[in-house]
């Protein structure tokens, strides 16, 4: 019955977004035999999306910005408790990451003479972001896609979705998937594999997030017994779109802002000056004139728009729950009134067109409605900084399925340097690990024949419910009382409700056939959003403070003493059950921690 | 229970049903079905099959991801018309009308709104990639941002294959996909042969395997084009000509390159596809042995 294909692979990647594709162009490079898979066509993941740039302090339009500085600024926005390893590298190697995309292809916007430009985004003290208008995302994954194709050590599996990693021996040696297409198995087996599944935003309602974003690379991860890093922070971003319904949550590019975009409440006040939090209070600037002149000169403080997401997407709920929320319940987006049409058609050439296709908006014209959307998952695989080996031997992540790098709220623009630069680290440790670890013995029939079994499962569930139904109740369930916004008794609550859907999951009903049935995928994606969402859960209810991502009714303040220096590891106990423990934070070096000096720090 | 700013706007009106006629079956046939289905303000028309596959067909297969415009993955004939359905508001449609919707048709039939597409992840493969000449002196690479705007334009292309779709080239005639690359990739050489930084001369190839000649200029892709590329006035129009003088005219051709392009090494074959099986070939790997 369990009736499967078998691939043989050096090393195996899981999805082929920014992170997948770099660590697989890096991995076939060095001669490994790579496979690539992805449940959707190949270039259509959610990478695409990305709208801003990519953060590198190459120093073209600021010759003062330098990789410390790009540091400090991350380690800062993560309210310090990024792994200080992973957000140094990322700092002194995303240069080197953006002039390789350049010359693989990617056609950068240009300074006036001719070097890649770079913008103004959140948190970045320096115009850092290096950017193809306001679709980035498109052109990196276009370039990696059209260098991937080329090589001949990779090969690419498009529309098959992996179910369970293989472990043998105590170690990880591949996955078992289904192709989307016709629902048959197929087992790779690789000497190491790599996660860059991307995050799990469909786990909310609102969310920026597409129908892939479910948690796999976590949930298969934690699975296989790897440990899971500081899960509950996970990123809204401030500003997604909320009106019409069915356009809510897609989201509306923080280049907004960068560009000279202010937030107005309903009374047309620009209300981030009175939500400056002391953390920031000695580079934000605290009037409008000093915060106008800022954009040309960057001796002025910074505008309060441009302060971390964490802190904007509080104040626009802040603002709206007092009542000085925009007719559908966010706040405005004006960029109209302060820079020319040509400027913002030019700047921003997606946001125009998305406003005016979904919501009859000229955002030249008029100010754009907009309010917190789920983005981004800061939380993930725990992993060593240099190699992105998780604590399971043959597994790596790279990208918004690992954690660390972020701490518990990431800068705009770190996410794409980010999947380059750990994307390519993961490719090249996973390949010298295939390379040294040795061959892999007889595969463990048993094993694959329990997962196929168990993704049949939803045929024979004649009686069950229907997995939509159950999502729905998933997302309100994450959106109401896992949100931007928690406090105990709501935690506690999300907790036992996850249990109560845990126990359904098993029961959930597929209707017709094997063939590309999207009913049937959901029964099967939802066991991973459902795992994934207890530990965020959990991890929140541990956490008594309030910091970047993660934010306490009862308990406003951030606690420096104790949860300042702890990261949450989650994990998957004997039992079934999830652990979550505290863990002291890696000690930083004295060199970089002096960069912290002159700094206030919570 | 906290109140958050994402709960405040959860009614939006609902407005009397639609009927969505959506095409049912796989590659051994099928016919339209009809959904009667409740649609609400704003509301675009992957929207409304996903609630008919929430409420009456869970195993409807549709492709999409962004709901953006943005990722190229729900390209679709909605009523007769290539689109996406994620950017087609239901409101621009006829209202009372059923809203028909069919997979592509110039591509084989995988199962319902899911059309194989693989044909073009076969071409791309064959149009050798940017070969980009050396850096300057300082490790940068000089452009002027006029000179990479037009490459910028074919960039936008979001792979959505309406073009592809349109075109009736391969349309009308299934037996000219071994030689027609199509409007897509005509953008993608477009893109590398105008790429400031490329060294290659592709113009053999369109000519002679990319069959650049079989168009004939009629329009219908720029028009279905959802990210608005000229695709015929930017990009076959200007690599006609190109052809056409490198034939004709290669040193008028050589004397209008040479400032950017001193050195450019002409391809006269495509690229060979991957030795192994479907690699990054056409939906690779996707059958298993004696798999109809
Ligand atoms: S202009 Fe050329 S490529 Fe475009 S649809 Fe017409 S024949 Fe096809
Ligand atoms: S050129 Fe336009 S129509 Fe053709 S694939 Fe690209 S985006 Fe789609
Ligand atoms: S879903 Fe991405 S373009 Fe329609």
């Amino acid at each position: 019955m369990a009736d499967y294909d078998v691939k043989e692979l050096d090393v195996l990647v899981i999805g082929a977004g920014g992170a997948g594709l770099r660590a697989a162009i890096e991995s076939a490079s060095l001669g490994a035999r790579t496979g690539v898979v992805c449940k959707s066509l190949l270039g259509k993941a959610h990478t695409v999306m990305a709208e801003g740039g990519i953060a590198a302090a190459m120093g073209n339009v600021w010759a003062e910005d330098n990789w410390k500085i790009h540091f400090r600024d991350t380690m800062r926005g993560g309210k310090m408790l990024n792994n200080w390893r992973m957000a140094q590298l990322h700092a002194q190697e995303a240069p080197d990451r953006v002039f390789e995309l350049e010359e693989w292809g990617a056609a950068f916007d240009r300074t006036p003479d001719g070097r890649i430009l770079q913008r103004d985004f959140g948190g970045h003290r320096y115009a850092r972001l290096a950017h193809v208008g306001d679709r980035t995302g498109l052109e990196m994954i276009r370039t990696l896609q059209y260098k991937a194709i080329y090589l001949d050590d990779l090969e690419v599996f498009m529309e098959c979705t992996v179910l369970r990693l293989l472990v043998e021996g105590g170690r990880v040696t591949g996955a078992i998937a289904y192709w989307r297409e016709t629902g048959r198995f197929v087992v790779f087996r690789a000497k190491a594999t790599v996660l860059a599944t991307g995050g799990i935003g469909k786990a909310f309602r609102f969310t920026s997030a597409s129908w892939e974003y479910t948690g796999d690379g976590h949930a298969l991860a934690l699975w296989a017994g790897a440990d899971m890093l500081d899960m509950e922070f996970v990123q809204f971003h401030p500003t997604g779109m909320i009106w019409p319904p069915s356009a809510r949550g897609i989201l509306v590019t923080e280049g907004v802002r960068g560009d000279g975009g202010v937030l107005r409440n309903s009374e047309g006040r620009r209300f981030m000056f009175d939500y400056i939090p002391p953390f920031f209070a000695a580079e934000t600037a605290d009037n409008e004139a000093e915060a106008d002149r800022w954009y040309d000169d960057k001796r002025n403080r910074r505008p309060p728009e441009l302060l971390p997401r964490d802190e904007v997407a509080r104040a626009i709920n802040a603002e709206v729950k007092a009542g000085r929320g925009s007719p559908h319940g966010g706040v405005f987006l004006d960029i109209a009134s302060r820079r020319s049409a040509e400027y913002i058609e030019r700047r921003l050439p997606s946001m125009y067109e998305q406003f005016l296709e979904l919501a009859d908006v000229d955002i030249t014209k008029e100010p754009m409605e907009v309010g917190p959307t789920c983005h981004y998952m800061m939380g993930g695989v725990r992993v060593e900084p240099d190699t992105c080996a998780a604590t399971v031997p043959g597994l790596y992540a790279a990208g918004e399925v690992a954690g660390g790098m972020h701490g518990s709220n990431r800068l705009g623009g770190n996410s794409l340097g980010d999947l380059l630069v750990f994307g390519r680290r993961a490719g090249a440790a996973a390949a010298e690990f295939a390379r040294s670890a040795g061959g892999l013995g007889p595969l463990d029939e048993a094993q694959v024949a329990r997962i196929c079994a168990d993704a049949l499962q939803p045929f024979a569930n004649e009686q069950g419910e229907s997995p939509y139904e159950l999502h729905r109740e998933l997302q309100q369930t994450m959106q109401d009382l896992v949100g931007i916004i928690r406090t105990e008794s709501e935690l506690a609550e999300a907790r036992d409700r996850l249990v109560g859907l845990a126990a359904r999951v098993p029961g959930l009903y597929a209707e017709g056939n094997r063939q590309f049935n999207p009913g049937w995928h959901l029964a099967i994606d939802l066991r991973a959003m459902v795992a994934v969402s207890t530990c965020i859960t959990l991890s929140a209810l541990e956490r008594r403070e309030s910091r970047g991502g993660h934010t306490r009714d009862d308990y406003p303040k951030p606690d420096p003493e104790y949860f300042g220096k702890h990261n949450h590891i989650t994990r998957l106990e004997e039992d079934g059950t999830v652990s979550v423990h505290a863990e002291p934070l890696p000690e930083m070096p004295p060199e970089l921690a002096e960069l912290f000096e002159e700094a206030t720090v919570s | 229970m906290t109140v958050t700013a994402e709960k405040l706007t959860e009614t939006p009106t609902q407005t009397p049903l639609v009927t969505m006629r959506l095409w049912r079956g796989d590659a051994t046939g099928g016919c339209f079905v009809d959904y009667e289905v409740e649609a609400s303000e704003g509301e675009v028309v992957l929207d409304v099959v996903h609630r008919v596959q929430a409420t009456q067909a869970p195993d409807l297969a549709v492709r999409w991801n962004c709901k953006a415009g943005k990722c190229g993955s729900c390209s679709a004939e909605v009523n007769g018309r290539p689109r996406l359905m994620c950017m087609t508001r239901m409101s621009t449609l006829p209202p009372g009308e059923a809203v028909t919707i069919a997979p592509m048709k110039t591509f084989p039939i995988l199962k319902d709104l899911v059309s194989d597409v693989s044909f073009n992840y076969v071409v791309a493969r064959q149009i050798p990639p940017l070969a980009p000449r050396p850096r300057e002196a300082d490790g940068t690479h000089r452009i002027a941002q006029v000179d990479i705007d037009r490459v910028q334009e074919f960039h936008k292309c979001i792979e959505c294959f309406l073009c592809q779709d349109v075109c009736h080239v391969i349309r009308d005639h299934e037996g000219n996909k071994a030689h027609f690359a199509g409007p897509r990739f005509f953008v993608r050489a477009a893109a590398l042969e105008m790429h400031p930084l490329d060294t290659l001369d592709r113009r053999p190839l369109l000519r002679h395997h990319l069959g650049l000649a079989y168009c004939n200029i009629t329009k219908c892709c720029t028009e279905v084009c959802p990210v608005g590329i000229k695709i015929t006035d930017n990009s076959i129009i200007p690599l006609k000509e190109r052809v056409v003088d490198g034939y004709f005219d290669p040193i008028a051709w050589l004397g209008r390159k040479i400032r950017r392009k001193p050195a450019r090494t002409p391809v006269t074959e495509p690229l060979a596809p991957q030795a192994t099986a479907g690699a990054n070939g056409p939906r690779p790997g996707r059958r298993s042995p004696g798999e109809a």
